[in-house]
Formats: C-alpha cells, structure tokens, sequence
C-alpha cells in the first residue's frame, strides 16, 4: 500500500466514523484514538492550490522543454542566479542576461525521502541531493537513483531535463556520471 | 540607554498529543501559570507578543482567540513567526518594546496545535517551510529531508556516525524522564535509536523531534516593574539574531548554520564572551535539536567543540550532566517534544527554572555561575536566536 492510500484510508476511516456518529448522537465527533479525548470532525473541508507568477523568470520554462537549464547573470559583476530572479540586489535596475547552467558537477550530499509529505505520498520513495556545478552555482534536484548507499558525496554528477511522471511536466534532475543520460 | 528587562514568571503546559485541549485552552494553562508565578493581573500587561506557526490548525487568528479567552481582550497584541524559532523571536519583540520604554509589563506565549491535521499534511506543511517553488513543489523536501542533507555532508566530512546521533537522543530521552511535561518521558537505548525505521536517511525516527501540540509563557518586566515582583529576576542578558537563504542551495556548505553563527557571534558579543571560553561560562544550554544532527552543529556553533568535533562530545557523553556542558537537560526537543512556537519560550521557562534550582531531581544542573544559554533555530537555519538569560543584573 503507498503511503498515500495509507493516508487517505486513515482519513476516510475518520470520516465515516464522524457519519455514523452524525446518525447516532446527531454531532460529528470522534475519539482520538490516541488519548481517548473527544475529537470535532470538521464539517468543512479546503482544497488547496496555487497559482504562482512566474511571468518574469518566463524564459526559464520556456526553455525547459528545449532541454536547456537557465539562470540568469548580471551584466556588471557577472554573479549568476540560480534559481534564476529577474533583479540584481546590487544594481537595481539593470536588466540581467539569461545563461546556460553547465551540466557537469559534483555531489554535495543527499537523502532519500521515505515519510512522504501527503502531495508526493503517491511516488515511491525519492533521493534528493544538492550538486555543485562547475561554474560554483549548487542545485537541488531528485536524483536518478533508488539507493543512497551507492552515492558518495564528492561523486561527479550530470544535471539534465527530465519529464517528471505521473503528471507529466519538465523538470530537472541529477543523474550519477556512470549512468547512461 | 535600553532599558534591562527580566522574567518573572514562567508558566508551561504539558508537551504532546494534546486533543484534550483547544488552542485557547492550551495557551491559557501556560498563560495563567505564567501570570500567577508572577503575581500579576491582567490589567499589569502593558503588552501581549504571541508565537504561533500554524496552517495545521484550525483558526487563523489565534493570538485573538486566546487572548479572548484568558480575558485579556482590549490588549495591544500581535503574533510573530520565526518557524521554529517563533518562541525566541516573540520574547525578542517583547524584550525590545520594555527596554525602550514602550512597555513595564509584557506577556509572551507560544502556542501550536499540531495534531489539528493528520500527520501527512503536518509532515507537507513543514517540508513546504525553505523556499516552497523552487525546492518544494517539484522535489518534495521534508523537515527531516533538509536536516538529513546536513547530516549526509557532516558525516561524509568528519566521519561521524549514526551511532553518535543516536548518543544525542539517548541522553534527550535521559532527561526527559526526569521532566513530567515532556511528551516522552522514558528512556531509550542506542539499539532501539538505531533500529528505528529512517524518516529522511542517513536520519531515522529516534533521531527526530516529533509532532506536538504545547504552549509555554513568560512574563517579561522592566527593571523597576521587576524589582517589585520578584526576589529572583532572570534577566536577558543579551540576544543574537540571524538569517539565511530560503533556497538550502544557495548555502555554500552543509556541515554548520550560518545563522547561527553569526547569531551566536552576536550574542557573545553583547555579553563580553569569548567563544573558545563559552563552555565554561554556562551552568547549562538548551539547544535546537528538531534532530540529532542539529545537536552535534550547535555544540561546535556554539563553540563547545571546534568544527568536526561536535560528535565527539556525543560520543564521550560530554553534555550530560558533570560532563564539560549540560545540554538540554528538559528533554529537548527531540523527547519533550517541539510544538514549534512554544519551543523558544519553552526554553526560556526551563532555564528559569534551572537557574532558580527549581527543577526535578535527576536534571537539575549544579548553579555555579547562574548563566545559561537558549539556542532556537526555525526551518533549516533559515532563521537563528541566541538568548543568555542571567540571574545577576547584566552590566
């Protein structure tokens, strides 16, 4: 059973519970079942979801699919920001110039995921590392790897696109320099 | 000239699974405890700063709802948020406003209700807590994710290991069965730490703070005010505080918090201590440990171990008590548990408490030179407050 239908078996199970005792005792209450204490099952439930800007790093998703990786530079002290951001703390006003991130570097560290946060309870269990490209620009990124112990920090890594499955988008990943592309 | 400012009374509830209680009813045991240990009224407070986290619990406004309750409406309040920090950030606010003459009398809580949601959505909240887009949305970080890649790099690095974290939990878990308001009060071993199932690996279950539900308060006076209330004031002596990067990519190493640092640098500073010496300048130190890993960094962040030699104080059980600093005697937050606003003012209350040697046998440290010191992280180091409460006035 993935922990998301753990997850979702648990809340349904509460739900019902909070039902019958609609039906028996006319309120939706429930026991904890850790403590005994009488639990109010809220009548109202809130889906969450966002919309974020994303107009003025455009270009970055634009690019993706073409299987680039952008940041972006400043014209003046050439720093390059990952994730790119559209102003330069340091000039403000001047307008930064998009860069291709080198897909070479190497590990700084890693872990693997295995108590899911709920949204990403339908995956199998994740590996996320940090890797430090040649140009001293760090990304954090899943890595293309199921078991930590054979990652060793320090280990050279490659930075690629990727379509992030089951719902199919570009993103990117870190995959280990001995792994085909 | 800023004024001084002191505490004068500590109220605390009982850390863990509390659906006994609502969050009203859950501050109000820390708020009236608080209150009564200072022998103060309501119409004494000059101002509320109230610390909640929030998003897994149910009212948005909780600083309103418990102030309603506690009859304490009419109050100027407002709430703070530093993540896990959110206790130590409030009772900066409160300390700031008394010691520029805003305030004589001022009432801190700090409250969460963690257990309002089911774990999967605390566990979602929390991972979201670093720079949500770039990190969170397409990569689903955890709280013990992000601390699991500074234990990765710190062990790689300084060849510490899983054994020596668990050594930071054995002896939390020690003192916290000594402490009846800890969520855990029971011993464990370094067996069962390390036969505990990982959460974020190289991090396992024993190696984490768990989900709390809690509330602590203190009651902050100006000199003057403080005098009148009480024969033993603590007072505050001096605060650091610091920041870092949302994006935990943007940090250039993985083995020690910036913020803390340079927060720790600061509070030092203030108060006339050298860091090679601070070891010996406490009676006691109550450090951020969500997980063991953090621990091991605040020891060398702190100064009690040069970088790469934090384990090793784990390792010789170097912070229990006669060792070369007590460290966490209330439990911490691995077993009194960390309901996360109420963790700063949590430390606070036990340091006060530590200081007047009013503690349970079995972790009251020896009060020799009636200092100590409270170390508050929030998120992944994104947020660092260092607090050094004195029982002598400070100069």
């Amino acid at each position: 059973m993935s922990q998301k239908e753990e997850a979702d078996r648990f809340l349904a199970q509460m739900e019902s519970f909070a039902n019958a005792m609609k039906e028996s005792v006319g309120v939706p209450v429930l026991m904890d079942q850790k403590t005994g204490s009488l639990l109010w099952y809220s009548q109202r439930e809130l889906k969450l979801r966002y919309v974020i800007s994303v107009e003025r790093v455009r270009k970055f998703f634009e690019s993706l699919p073409e299987g680039k990786i952008l940041a972006t530079r400043c014209r003046v002290t050439g720093k390059v920001f990952f994730p790119p951001q559209r102003d330069c703390p340091d000039h403000p006003g001047e307008e930064l110039e998009w860069v291709e991130l080198p897909n070479q570097g190497e590990l700084l560290t890693f872990t693997m995921i295995t108590v899911k946060p709920y949204s990403f309870s339908h995956y199998d269990d994740y590996i996320v590392g940090i890797a430090r490209l040649e140009n001293g620009v760090n990304v954090l990124a899943w890595v293309r790897e199921k078991d930590p112990k054979k990652l060793r920090v320090g280990m050279k890594v490659r930075l690629v696109v990727t379509r992030r499955e089951p719902e199919g988008y570009f993103t990117y990943e870190i995959v280990p320099a001995d792994q085909d592309a | 000239m800023p004024r001084r400012v002191a505490i004068v009374g500590t109220g605390h509830s009982k850390f863990g699974v509390r659906s006994d209680a609502s969050i009203p009813e859950l501050a109000w045991e820390a708020i009236s405890e608080a209150m009564k240990e200072a022998g103060i009224e309501g119409r004494d407070i000059d101002l509320v700063v109230m610390g909640n986290v929030g998003g897994w619990s149910s009212e948005p406004l909780p600083a309103i709802v418990s102030l309603e309750y506690a009859g304490l409406e009419g109050k100027p309040v407002y709430r703070v948020e530093a993540a896990c920090a959110t206790g130590s950030a409030a009772i900066k606010a409160a300390r700031d406003a008394i010691a520029s003459g805003d305030a004589d009398i001022a009432l801190v809580f700090g409250v969460e209700k963690m257990n309002e949601s089911p774990t999967p959505t605390v566990v979602e909240f929390i991972g979201r807590a670093g720079n949500y887009f770039w990190e969170f949305e397409n990569f689903g970080l955890t709280f013990p994710g992000y601390y699991a890649l500074y234990a990765t790099a710190y062990m790689s690095k300084y060849g510490a290991t899983e054994e020596d974290m668990c050594m930071v939990s054995v002896k939390n878990h020690y003192y916290a069965s000594h402490n009846p308001k800890a969520q855990f009060p029971r011993k464990i071993d370094v067996e069962s730490c390390m036969g505990s199932r990982y959460v974020a690996w190289p991090l396992k279950l024993l190696d984490s703070s768990p989900i709390t539900d809690g509330a602590a308060a203190v009651v902050l006076a100006s000199e003057d005010v403080a005098s009148k209330l009480t024969d033993s004031p603590v007072w505050i002596e001096a605060i650091g505080a610091a920041s870092d990067t949302s994006n935990l990519s943007k940090r250039a190493q993985f083995t020690s918090l910036r913020a803390a640092r340079l927060a720790v640098e600061q509070a030092y500073k203030r108060a006339g201590i050298e860091r090679e010496r601070a070891a010996s300048e406490f009676d006691l130190a109550e450090v951020h440990d969500c997980f063991t890993i953090a621990e091991i960094m605040a020891y060398e962040d702190l100064g009690f171990a040069r970088p790469g030699e934090g384990y090793m104080l784990a390792r010789e059980e170097q912070t229990y008590i006669g060792g070369l600093i007590p460290v966490n005697l209330s439990g911490g937050l691995k077993a009194k548990g960390h309901p996360l606003a109420a963790t700063g003012v949590s430390m606070a209350v036990d340091i006060v408490r530590q200081l007047h040697g009013r503690v349970e046998k079995g972790r009251q440290a020896p009060i020799k030179r009636g200092r100590a010191i409270a170390h508050n992280i929030g998120g992944t180091g994104h947020y660092a407050y260092v607090t050094i409460y004195s029982s002598s006035k400070p100069r």
